[in-house]
Parts: C-alpha cells; structure tokens; sequence
C-alpha cells in the first residue's frame, strides 16, 4: 500500500524551516516522520502527516508550493541488517532508490522505513513478493 | 473609436505643413523665454530662424535629464511662474528630480492626447476608468485622469494599492477599463485568481498599461488571465506624460499623437539621426506645450518608427514596443542583455509565474547574472533532481533568448517583492 507524503520546497535562508513548522504547528498537525534533503540553494522538507491534504492546503495558503506524492512504507527489525534486507531484495529486483528515511517506532522493537523508488508499484510489488510488511498509512499516522 | 479624427487621421503632407509651423514656433518661443536653450543654441550658433524644414531638427542640440536636472526647479519653464498651474516632478532616483510645469493650455493638451489613448481602449462615455496608477507628483494618475473627463467616462481614482479594495470596486462598479502598470496587473489577476473572483465577476474589456517595459509575452498572459484587450501607453513626464504614445486595438505599435510631439531616431553613441525605420533611440521634441518647451528631449528608450495609416484608420506614427532603455541595457561579459529578454523567456515556460528579479554581481572581475524565480506546483518535485532539472531548463531558455548562461535561483512563491507601481527588475551590484 503506498503512503501519501507531502514535499515542501524552502529556500536555503534562515528561519524558512521554522516557519513551515510553526504553521504546521498552529493548524496541531503532528508530524510522523520528516526527512530534509538539502542542496545548497534550496532543500525540500518531506514529511509523513495524519493528513495531507489539509497540511498542503494550509501551507499554500502561507505561500509555500508543496506536492503530494506516493513514497512505501515497510517495517524493519530494529537490528543490524534490518535495513540492508530491504534494499537487498530491491537491488536483486532491479529497482532504484531515490531517497529513504527511517525512524524507530516507540516500542521500540521495529523501525519504519520510507522508501520512494523510482516506480513505486515495482518498489511494492517487490517487497511483496518476499512477504515484507508494507505498513498502512492507518498504521503509520496512529504510531 | 477614434477621438478626434481630423488630428489623427491628417494626411502626411497636411501634418508635416502642421508640424513645420509648430516646431518653428516652439524652437523660437524657447530661445526667446528660457535661457538654457538660448545658451545651448547660440553656443551651436543656431537661430530660430534656421528652422526652414523639419530636417533641420538635426542642427538643434539635444536635451538630456541631466540638462532638466541643471535646470532644477523652475529654469525650464518658458512662462511666468503665475501662469503655470500645475507641476509634475520624475521620481528622482537618480537624484535631483526633474520638474515638470504645465499651463492650462498644457493640461488641456494633456487630456487631449490622453483622450486619444482612451478611445484607442475603446473608452467611451459609459465607461468606468479605475485608475490604479498613482494620483500625486507622478504622473500616471494625472494623466488618466484628465484624459478620462475629456471623454465624459466615470474615472475611479483609486490610485495605485489596496489591492482587496481595487478588486471589490472592480466588482461592485463594474469596471470596464483598467489603468496601471503591468506588473501590478498581473499581481491584480493573481490575487483574483486566489481569492476564487470568476471572471464572469469582472466586467473588464480592456487595460492600459504602462510606465514600465513589457512584452508581448507578457500581453499574451495578460490578456488569458484578466480577459481584457492588454493595451501599451507610453508616456514621459518630461514631454507631458503618459499619452505621448498607445497602442490601437491593432497591437501593432503604438501611435505617437505626432501633432505634439515630433519623434526621431538616433544612434545613441554617434548622436547621427537614422532613418525612421531604424532601430535606435527615441528623440522627443514638444510641439505645441507653452509651459515647458523641450527640444530633442534623449528618452533613453530603444525603439523605431513607421509611417502610414494603420488599420484603424490612423495615420499618427507608429513606434515599436520599447525593448530597451540605453541605461536599462546591461552590459553582461559584453554582450547586451535587456531584461525584456529575460522575462519573454520566462513567459515562455508554462507554470511559471514571470516574477523575476535579476541579479548582477561581478566576483573575480567577471560578470554572473543571476536570475530569481518563483518556483511554482509544476516546477516543483520531491527529487532534488528534478528540481535541478527544472532549474537547468530555465536556464537553458534564458541561454537561447540571450545568448549568455546565467545562474537561476528559485525562490518561494510571493518572495519577489510585488509592486505597485514600477517592478525593480534589475539588482546590479558590481562594483565599476
């Protein structure tokens, strides 16, 4: 199943990521995960919300351009070479990555890890074929 | 419509006999009354009376802002101080401003020719003119002002701002014509489009837009997203202000009210005059203003000329959309860029808002341009690549309109700041 993420685009300037937060903040929007990528001009904020499209639409109204986009989500043993599993099974399976994120769920047993591949439904159908755990966005927002 | 027929409609013979006699009349009323061209002509050993045909404009000298600054305040006026009933000033930028004063007869003038600008709009009694262009020392507001009354149609001066309220008098009024410049247009169509105002909501059918370069590009999109006929003025507070030129529903040039102001040619480095039909700058002479006479006014602005009568039935000369100014030129590596290019390449991209701001910097003794963008939804990806992408194919369309690789940085939406009234295009920073 594939996870909506919403992308933020800031410019390399001081207080930028705040003010992102700060609205996202004031609308009490939780953020689940985030991951910044940064160049050194502009960096792009990609989080997992509870939902999107309110975040989008509340950011826009700031004047921030912001993009919905697919990414997977799997659940990993939080261990070493839990990671590595994953991106093997995608290596074998000819598959690209474009970015990934991950952080540890509160138990603390597993770790959930964002994928984007370049053609997400391969990425998935991939994982599946193994019997890796594709997370729900249910799940993922009520972490 | 055409506001007065007989003036601009003249055979070229008729009008040329007209232009002689005035132009005699206006060299010699400025030797005789202001003692700056009385200097300058006897220093070029010229008489008023050496003025037998039109060509010999050419042995009069020029007049430069700087010569209008010199004569700061009041050492251009050509009439008692009483008798001048109004005054203009540039905006000063550059330092001291420019005066302009007006007679009565010069207001009159004014709104004659700004009545000719109107109707090229298509302005007619029933209209309501908003006039978004600044009421005060500047004289945008002024000039629709006087130009509207002449027709009889509704002027709302609501100056230029208050961008909320000009959109709900555009609604309630039912505005017809829109006067200010085109940047500010484009942030009034962008503001509609955000606060969900339908286009069956706004009665526009026409704007006129001016004080500052744009392009045909710019028109184009204009035209889409406000439904209008986007109409070029052009004017000059030194000469009189905005109504020196317009453009007719024809789009095709715009038409110099050339029974008051005659236009030449030049190349703006020999000073020699060119052929009409020649691209070079735009010379300006009053024929007929009492106030302030200006001989051979150097507007700076880059265009040419083209006699006939156009398909509206006019036959005031036409002059080219301004694609330049010699001192808005940028000089880049040595190759000219003008930052008219810059935005007809922007236009050009689909999703782009053509915000811009160009930025000149010389680090290491060689010039970089670089040029700020608003990134937009469909510019913009969750892949860094896809950005980089986007950022290269604007570049790559500033390289083919230009000739030169520049340096696009994308900004957030709504961080160019938008203006009211001129848009400050260009930041150069080098150090000379």
């Amino acid at each position: 199943m594939k996870l909506k993420q919403i992308s933020i685009f800031l410019e390399n300037k001081k207080g930028r990521l705040w003010k992102a937060l700060s609205i996202l903040r004031e609308a009490d929007i939780n953020i689940r995960a985030l991951s910044i990528a940064d160049t050194s001009e502009f960096g792009i904020l990609r989080l997992i919300v509870p939902d999107p499209e309110k975040a989008k639409s509340i950011l826009e109204t700031e004047n921030f351009v912001v993009k919905i986009n697919e990414v997977i989500a799997v659940e990993v043993h939080d261990e070493p070479g839990g990671l590595e599993k994953i991106l093997e099974i995608l290596n074998k399976a000819d598959i690209n990555v474009e970015y990934i994120y991950a952080f540890v769920e509160k138990k603390g047993e597993k770790a959930i890890v964002v994928l984007r591949t370049e053609d997400i439904d391969a990425g998935i159908k991939a994982l599946e074929s193994v019997g890796i755990n594709i997370i729900s966005s249910k799940d993922v927002y009520e972490l | 419509m055409i506001w007065n027929e007989e003036a601009e409609c003249m055979s070229q013979v008729q009008k040329e006999k007209l232009q002689l006699e005035r132009l005699q009349a206006v060299v010699k009323q400025a030797y005789e009354n202001v003692p700056y061209y009385k200097k300058r002509f006897d220093e070029a050993g010229i008489k008023p009376e050496d003025i037998k045909t039109l060509e010999d404009i050419q042995k009069l000298p020029f007049t430069s802002k700087s010569d209008l600054r010199d004569a700061y305040p009041f050492g251009m006026f050509a009439v008692p101080d009483d008798d001048i009933v109004e005054v203009h000033t540039s905006s000063g930028t550059t330092g001291k401003p420019t005066v302009s004063g007006y007679t009565l007869k010069d207001l009159s003038i004014w709104g004659e020719v700004m009545a000719r600008a109107l109707a090229m709009a298509g302005a007619e009694k029933k209209d309501f003119i908003q006039n978004a262009y600044g009421y005060g020392l500047f004289t945008g507001g002024m000039g629709v002002h006087y130009g509207a009354q002449k027709i009889g149609a509704t002027v709302v001066p609501i100056s230029a701002g208050n961008t909320m309220r000009q959109l709900e008098l555009m609604q309630d009024f039912g505005t017809t014509i829109l006067t200010c410049t085109p940047s500010y247009a484009l942030y009034l169509a962008e503001v509609a489009e955000k606060e969900g105002i339908s286009k069956e909501a706004i009665k526009l059918k026409a704007g006129v837009f001016g004080a500052e370069m744009w392009t045909e590009e710019m028109r184009q999109e204009l035209e889409k997203r406000l439904n209008i006929d986007a109409l070029n003025i052009y004017g000059l507070t030194e000469i009189i202000g905005p109504g020196v030129a317009m453009e007719c529903k024809d789009k095709n040039g715009l038409h110099i009210s050339d029974d008051h102001f005659y236009p030449e040619i030049i190349d703006s480095n020999t000073l020699e005059s060119l052929p009409e039909s020649e691209k070079g700058e735009l010379v300006l002479t009053t024929l007929t203003r009492e106030g302030m006479p200006i001989i051979r006014f150097r507007t700076k602005d880059i265009t040419t000329l083209r006699k006939g009568t156009c398909s509206c039935g006019r036959t005031l000369i036409k002059m080219d959309r301004i694609t330049g100014r010699t001192d808005d030129m940028l000089k880049i590596r040595g190759v000219i860029v003008f930052p008219s290019q810059i935005e007809k390449a922007l236009l050009r991209i689909e999703g782009l808002e053509p915000h811009y701001q160009i930025i000149v910097t010389r680090p290491k003794h060689l010039d970089e341009l670089e040029v700020h963008v608003e990134n937009s939804e469909k510019l913009f990806s969750d892949e860094v690549k896809h950005i980089e992408e986007a950022k290269k194919m604007i570049e790559d369309y500033i390289h083919s309109e230009i000739g030169l690789r520049v340096n696009v940085t994308l900004v957030e939406p709504q961080s160019i700041p938008r203006s009211e009234g001129k848009a400050v295009r260009v930041i150069d920073k080098r150090e000379f």
